[in-house]
């Protein structure tokens, strides 16, 4: 039975004890087919948020094995905290930073690789390749590309320039870890724009076309509002992605130097599991969630402004 | 069912799970799971944690698990040995313990031994060691457990108590016209001065450098510069632990110094820099005698007790250690296990890989089964005339407070207009209140 008929059934005729029956049977075959995923997001999503919140509400120093309630103290701790701060506007930098690079050169990618051009397969598994790479071997080999006296320093020796230190000069430092995730991460957000450019209808930009629109027209008016439902899925996959990102901070820089590179989710591992500081690291992820959940909420409400389609 | 209805019970059911966690978390956050005093009904099974995965170690304490039950099968039924390796393995054990999974033993570092000694997580093993038949508790060297001691009882045992030395690349050396260090020794010039001058000639900049340290400076600077800066006859902080003494003048004259080896003569790497002395890329390299297992004979090399500092000779051990886990399920059953797993002729076997913290165990025969690339003489001079002597590495009950703080405020200094007098007062300002406790 399809869902129009299931519709029809449920408005226009009154229902039978057989329709009602189905009716059941199907809702338990969907729940069925729901079922991993809820239990999933809820044991592995809320009941553990529902521990960070008790334990933020607690100093909990686990070695000594004290877990005292202290009500809201963490929360004022943290409000006086320059630390945690800086921390997050490290954070918005990054997750700025990274947004417009990688979507920009996601979206260059897709366009080019759109045009029916000889090699465009080998160029898409080229860019892609990164995405399934393991985390942790792709910042570590670039690790020693980036060192002081790495490959690309190196290169750049040959042709005469002298590079900078890029993980231990606070100029660079941030720049070169969102350089790096982006080139790990961009063949997923090309591949999610090609598929959308292909399937912007041809008769469309055929007929903006034929109106005398130029191609940067068309793309503008007609390409890009029709795939403007995939940029903010983009947009809030890669801002959700770059507010919790911790492996090639910790690899690469552990924050540093100084602090310029201590995004706020490496703060929080370093309070919790460096300084056994549980219950504070428990309130900065607290804080760090209605963080996350607030700029999504913007982004999915801003859809209305300018996703084709939304109303 | 409409749709507010709807929402309505989705919200409900979400903050009833919320609530739920909540009461799940209440009933067992900060449960320490740990030992209740009860005797148990049978034979309990041990687990100890600990940083190493080498299958020659695993294999050599199995052994004495094995042995250990078939004489006590009442009281023991199994031992496991679990690796955590990596640079997180304290995380991983506080993990454990804030879990309520706390390890019936584990294996501690220097650096975290005063943490986890005067912060409780140790059990006393004073009692057990003083009883056991045999144990001669008096052959352990006093250096040796200085750090592992509170109040005159015993924490911890330094199953592995290793002197720093210089392992030198005669190869490097001899390409840049340097002195050997052993003739330089017997002639009483050995010294960080001229250790470094030779490094600087060494340094090309490119493909090798001079010295580098037993850690990365830039980021483990404890790791890395503790065994050094004692040569100056400085801490970094009072032996009460309570007051900071970054800035007193021999610290300043010690991180000035370094700064200089950096920036000013090149022997250093600068930070951001990689270099392996296995490889042949290094002059010289402070170490302890585990790094010889990773020597062939691709190039010359040497292996010579530490230079002099403007202080005199300051010999410096690194250590690590086992205690038992005074959460665990059965402390007084694991200390009985740690008793016999270091009595004197198991220590003898753990000697096979590591140097021991028992005088009588102290000899050229024992030590060149844990590092037989290294030559009678070599054991002889840098390992154990060192470790009779040596003190050990600082650490501070509240390191896992302190060592991050200082990083930062260090990075200041890691540039080449840095000044260590102005840094090291920032550090004394940044650390401390996490010093007063």
């Amino acid at each position: 039975m399809g869902a129009t008929d299931r519709e029809v059934g449920r408005t226009r005729w009154p229902r039978t004890g057989s329709s009602k029956r189905l009716a059941r049977i199907d809702a338990a075959v969907g729940l069925s087919f729901a079922a991993p995923a809820v239990i999933g997001v809820l044991v592995l999503g809320l009941v553990p948020f529902g521990y960070v919140i008790w334990y933020s509400l607690h100093d909990w120093s686990p070695l000594i094995g004290e877990f005292n309630w202290i009500g809201l103290d963490n929360f004022t701790r943290l409000i006086a905290d320059d630390t945690v701060w800086s921390s997050f506007l490290t954070t918005f930098k990054y997750a700025a930073l990274l947004m417009v690079l990688n979507i920009t050169l996601a979206m260059g990618l897709a366009v080019l690789l759109n045009q029916k051009l000889r090699g465009t397969t080998t160029f898409r598994a080229f860019f892609f390749s990164p995405v399934i790479v393991s985390a942790v071997a792709w910042v570590l080999v670039w690790n020693y590309l980036v060192a002081a006296n790495g490959g690309i320093n190196g290169a750049l020796a040959t042709i005469g320039i002298q590079g900078p230190n890029w993980l231990r000069d606070p100029t660079w430092a941030l720049v070169t870890v969102v350089v790096i995730q982006v080139f790990k991460g961009v063949g997923m957000n090309m591949i999610l724009f090609l598929a959308s450019l292909q399937n912007v209808p041809a008769e469309l930009k055929e007929a903006a076309r034929i109106d005398g629109a130029s191609p940067a027209r068309v793309f503008r008016s007609v390409t890009l509002p029709l795939i403007s439902p995939t940029i903010l899925l983009v947009v809030m996959i890669t801002t959700i992605g770059a507010m919790d990102v911790f492996v090639p901070i910790q690899i690469l820089t552990q924050g540093g130097p100084g602090r310029s590179t201590t995004v706020i989710s490496y703060l929080l591992y370093r309070t919790a599991f460096e300084q056994q500081d549980f219950g504070y690291a428990s309130a900065i992820g607290v804080v760090l969630f209605v963080v996350v959940l607030v700029l999504a909420a913007l982004q999915w409400n801003s859809r209305k402004r300018w996703v084709h389609d939304e109303v | 069912m409409n749709g507010s209805t709807n929402r309505r019970r989705f919200l409900t059911a979400a903050a009833t799970l919320s609530a739920g966690a909540m009461v799940l978390a209440a009933c067992s956050a900060g449960d320490d799971g740990g030992a209740d005093g009860d005797t148990p009904d049978g034979p309990v099974e041990l687990r100890m944690v600990m940083w190493s995965a080498n299958e020659g170690h695993h294999e050599i304490f199995n052994e004495i698990a094995d042995a250990y039950i078939a004489e006590n099968p009442d009281l023991v039924s199994a031992v496991s040995f679990e690796p955590l390796t990596g640079s997180g393995y304290v995380n991983a054990l506080t993990t454990q313990i804030a879990g309520g999974d706390a390890p019936d033993l584990a294996w501690v570092s220097e650096a975290n031994a005063a943490q986890f000694v005067q912060s409780g997580v140790l059990y006393n093993l004073q009692p057990t060691f003083t009883e056991t038949e045999g144990y001669d508790i008096d052959d352990l060297l006093d250096g040796a457990i200085d750090v592992w001691s509170a109040d005159g009882e015993i924490y911890g045992y330094p199953f592995s108590n290793s002197p720093f030395g210089m392992y030198v690349n005669n190869d490097l050396l001899q390409a840049a016209g340097q002195p050997n260090p052993r003739d330089l020794m017997a002639s009483g010039e050995w010294t960080w001065d001229k250790a470094m001058e030779i490094a600087a000639a060494v340094a090309d900049g490119s493909s090798t450098t001079g010295f580098q340290a037993s850690d990365d400076p830039y980021t483990n600077w404890n790791s890395a510069l503790g065994a050094m800066w004692m040569s100056w006859g400085a801490a970094p902080w009072s032996e009460d632990g309570t007051e900071c003494t970054f800035d007193s003048p021999e610290m300043v004259e010690f991180f000035d110094w370094f700064h200089g080896q950096i920036y000013d003569t090149g022997a250093v790497a600068e930070p951001g820099a990689e270099f392996d002395f296995a490889s042949g890329q290094v002059g010289l390299r402070l170490s302890q005698l585990s790094s010889s297992t990773a020597l062939g004979d691709d190039f010359a090399w040497d292996f010579v007790p530490m230079p002099d500092g403007p202080a005199g000779t300051v010999p410096v051990v690194g250590q690590g250690g086992v205690g038992v886990v005074a959460r665990g399920d059965n402390p007084q059953i694991a200390a009985d296990f740690l008793a016999y797993f270091t009595n004197p002729e198991n220590s003898q076997l753990l000697a096979q890989f590591f140097p021991p913290p028992r005088q009588s165990l102290l000899t050229v025969e024992t030590l060149s089964a844990a590092a037989p690339a290294l030559t009678e003489e070599q054991i002889q001079g840098t390992v154990i005339d060192q470790a009779l002597v040596g003190v050990t590495k600082a650490g501070h009950v509240n390191m896992s407070e302190i060592a991050d703080p200082v990083r930062v405020e260090l990075d200041a200094l890691w540039v080449p207009e840095g000044d260590a007098a102005t840094v090291m007062p920032a550090i004394c300002e940044a650390i401390s209140d996490s010093l007063a406790g």
